[in-house]
């Protein structure tokens, strides 16, 4: 029954390049949304010291060389049919390299990395905390790119005199993925956008520009930062791996999900749950409050006028089941906490807060460290394993909260995304603990999706935002079923345990 | 007769070696004790890790028995299935436009794993953990086509009818499950839902068995052509995908 073919137009589909924490990947996306083919490589992880972590830029280059082929490979498709190639990437990943060999001048420090805790110290201690949080949007914290670029001109020998001589160059990954792709030495364009902009600590985030106030602070030559862009613009053609390709669109990993999950009114929340898990908000043109412990971010800058974002970052959630698996051996894989945790009705009155480094959003407390509380002999592994579940769920009920308590506004549903929307008694209790719908759309690569929606967009491959609504199809909803005074008790219960969690580290 | 099948022999010895021990095996001790060459050991031991008989310890590579001896018949973890099953059950959603189940048997029920919903904005409830009868529906006469020992026979089931086109005797069931056999896919034409139809193809894990039944959902007919069978280019993507998680389900768990 296979229906008469007439010359089949020729195949246009948008490449997304997802450069991650563990891994490099090229997708590839039909005008639908649909992934057509994936192809990945992992970098090597770098540890030379406690609370050091890198990652070698040149590596994370070579691999997004030798993906994008791959996938084109997998798909049965020729560069020809690629439209546009947009960027997702870890953010707050800092690297500098040298403009004229293309060579960086040290390993990148990764976003994990904590070495830059003096210089924010001594920010602090100057009293610029709130020229930062008044400018940037958020007080001085190791978390952000900026302090990792002023540690690399004090440490690495000719970074700040190159630097000063317009030899050395500034970027995150997606800066020197587009320098790379565009042409490298002497040709490459030297851009970043303001999602990875205003994860910098340099940018104001109303005018989207660089700060001079706080450049001058963190001693930062000017001359070294990559141009400010928006989210969706042609940054430069490929010269490299895909030649003759618009660089069309980049956004930090985050906002690409939140681009991918289509949150694109004021109010709608996406919720990526992997090793972490981080929640965004979009504020529309409000720059949100950093009062209840969260983040005001640039959401995407699509067009003329930027749309932001709060951000509540969740430091350990599927790392917790991790745990679990490989240093509590109580599991075989990551799935089989489900089946453990099924095996018991209820928690049997057992807590678990993954303070393993202290607590982020909406605590931060740097010395808080884990507590399991509860204990009798009456719990079993299986309670544990609730345990463990229900720590991610009440943590996203924190940061929820926070989040309505800054806008006044209550969230009323939940677009979940990540490795963890796999297990469906987590999704239900998060469901549960929030008292609101929670969604999971087909196909769970939102934040590949978002960066190639970008670079769609800039092409012109898709007319504009609210055509991308049409592409986004619910796979699955959790509907609220525990009772209000069940919630009220378990919070309750949830609020003290985190409270034993507090200042146990001296 | 043929005589005894060596690497069969020695997997059993690898495995007395190791439940004996007392404390997980280098590779070198498992070849000492054996006195076979390392890389025949090394084969039996691989293998034997990936059917999840013998686990490796990440970090020192030393061997000990696996969780799967002591859940021998037990078959995969539920939760498992639906975390190698996901990303293509997505695809197969996306790309068919049905809904999407994944369905174990349990006792005498088909208990289904996963759902992905119809993607076409319709509102609909997630049925995981719901459980479905084996006789009415594509996954459930799925698993008794192809996984026979996990299923109770036909002549054992309560074959109450759910609509008019339910296999309601053993007669009229034994002609179907004979037929999906022969097609390597089980149909429901409306039989345990007036109007929804579905498909389904085995998931088979190593050595070939059938672990879990996949399937999709529409009506009756948006799934089915002329003749009574599927739609050709619904009932490819349903192959294809069940070939893929079937293949994700033969190496290392």
């Amino acid at each position: 029954m296979s229906e008469p073919r007439t010359s089949a137009p020729r195949e246009r589909v948008v490449a997304a390049i997802d450069q991650g924490t563990t891994s490099t990947r090229c997708l590839l996306f039909s005008r639908s949304g649909r992934m057509l083919a994936v192809a990945q490589r992992e970098h090597r992880q770098h540890y030379p010291e406690p609370g050091r972590v890198e990652h070698d830029a040149e590596e994370i280059w070579r691999n997004v060389a030798r993906v994008v082929p791959e996938a084109l490979r997998r798909a049965g498709l020729e560069p020809e049919n690629i439209v546009a190639l947009g960027i997702a990437n870890q953010r707050e990943t800092t690297v500098i390299w040298n403009r004229h060999t293309g060579a960086p001048l040290a390993r990148a420090i990764t976003w994990q990395d904590t070495r830059t805790g003096p210089i924010v110290a001594r920010l602090v201690e100057e009293g610029l905390g709130p020229l930062y949080a008044s400018t940037s949007g958020f007080g001085p914290a190791t978390y952000f790119a900026g302090p990792r670029l002023r540690w690399l001109l004090d440490h690495v020998p000719g970074a700040r005199a190159g630097a000063e001589a317009g030899d050395v160059l500034f970027g995150t990954m997606e800066s020197w993925l587009i320098w790379r792709l565009t042409g490298g030495p002497g040709r490459g364009v030297h851009v970043t956008d303001v999602t990875n902009a205003s994860r910098t600590m340099l940018m104001d985030l109303r005018t989207l520009e660089w700060s001079p106030k706080l450049l001058a602070a963190l001693r930062v030559p000017e001359r070294m930062l990559p141009e400010i862009r928006s989210n969706a613009e042609i940054y430069g053609v490929c010269t490299e791996v895909l030649p003759g390709v618009p660089v069309a669109g980049a956004l930090g990993d985050q906002q690409a999900a939140l681009v991918g999950q289509t949150c694109f009114a004021p109010g709608e929340v996406k919720c990526t749950y992997g090793t972490g898990a981080f929640l965004l908000k979009n504020t529309g043109a409000r720059i949100g409050g950093s009062a209840q412990g969260l983040i005001p971010t640039v959401g995407y800058l699509v067009g003329e006028r930027p749309v932001y974002a709060l951000e509540g970052s969740i430091a350990v959630t599927g790392s917790l089941v991790q745990w679990f698996r490989d240093s509590l051996g109580m599991i075989g894989t990551a799935a089989q906490i489900e089946t453990l945790a099924m095996t018991v009705p209820d928690n049997g009155g057992c807590y678990v807060v993954p303070a393993f480094s202290g607590l982020y959003a909406p605590h931060w407390q740097a010395n808080a460290r884990g507590v399991i509380v509860g204990l009798t002999s009456y719990i079993t592994r299986g309670h544990l394993a609730r345990a463990v579940l229900e720590a991610t769920a009440w943590q996203t009920r924190e940061v929820v909260d926070a989040m309505n308590a800054e806008s006044g506004i209550p969230v009323t549903r939940l677009k979940a995304d990540g490795g963890m929307t796999a297990d469906h008694l987590l999704m239900q209790y998060v469901a549960d603990v929030l008292d609101v719908p929670v969604e999971r759309p087909l196909g769970s690569e939102a934040v590949s999706l978002g960066a190639a929606y970008v670079a769609g967009l800039a092409v012109g491959h898709w007319p504009d935002l609210e055509v991308l609504r049409a592409n986004w199809h619910r796979a699955a909803m959790w509907e609220p079923e525990m009772a209000d005074g069940v919630r009220e008790r378990e919070r309750e219960n949830w609020a003290r345990a985190v409270a034993r969690s507090y200042d146990w580290v001296r | 007769m043929p005589g005894a099948i060596q690497s069969v022999e020695r997997a059993a010895a690898i495995l007395r070696l190791l439940g004996g021990a007392g404390r997980p095996l280098a590779l070198a001790e498992l070849a000492a004790a054996l006195d076979l060459p390392r890389p025949t050991v090394h084969g039996l031991v691989r293998t034997l890790r990936d059917e999840g008989l013998v686990d490796q310890d990440r970090t020192t590579a030393l061997y000990r028995p696996g969780a799967g001896l002591r859940r021998l018949g037990g078959g995969w973890d539920r939760h498992d299935l639906r975390s190698r099953a996901m990303n293509w059950a997505d695809a197969l959603a996306g790309g068919t436009g049905c809904a999407v189940y994944l369905a174990a048997p349990v006792g005498t029920v088909a208990s289904l794993v996963h759902h992905v919903f119809r993607p076409d904005g319709s509102p609909q409830t997630l049925r995981t953990n719901t459980e479905q009868p084996l006789h009415a529906t594509a996954w459930g006469k799925c698993l008794l086509a192809f996984a026979p020992v996990a299923t109770p026979p036909a002549r054992e089931l309560e074959l109450r009818r759910y609509t008019g086109r339910t296999a309601s005797t053993v007669a009229m069931l034994e002609a179907h499950l004979a037929a999906a056999r022969a097609r390597g896919m089980a149909t429901d034409v409306g039989e345990f839902e007036t109007g929804v139809g579905g498909a389904a193809v085995p998931l088979r894990s190593g050595g070939g068995l059938t672990v879990a039944a996949l399937g999709i959902a529409a009506p009756v007919e948006e799934l089915f052509g002329g003749g009574g069978e599927p739609r050709r280019h619904l009932a490819e993507q349903l192959q294809h995908a069940g070939r893929e998680i079937s293949a994700s389900l033969v190496t290392s768990r």
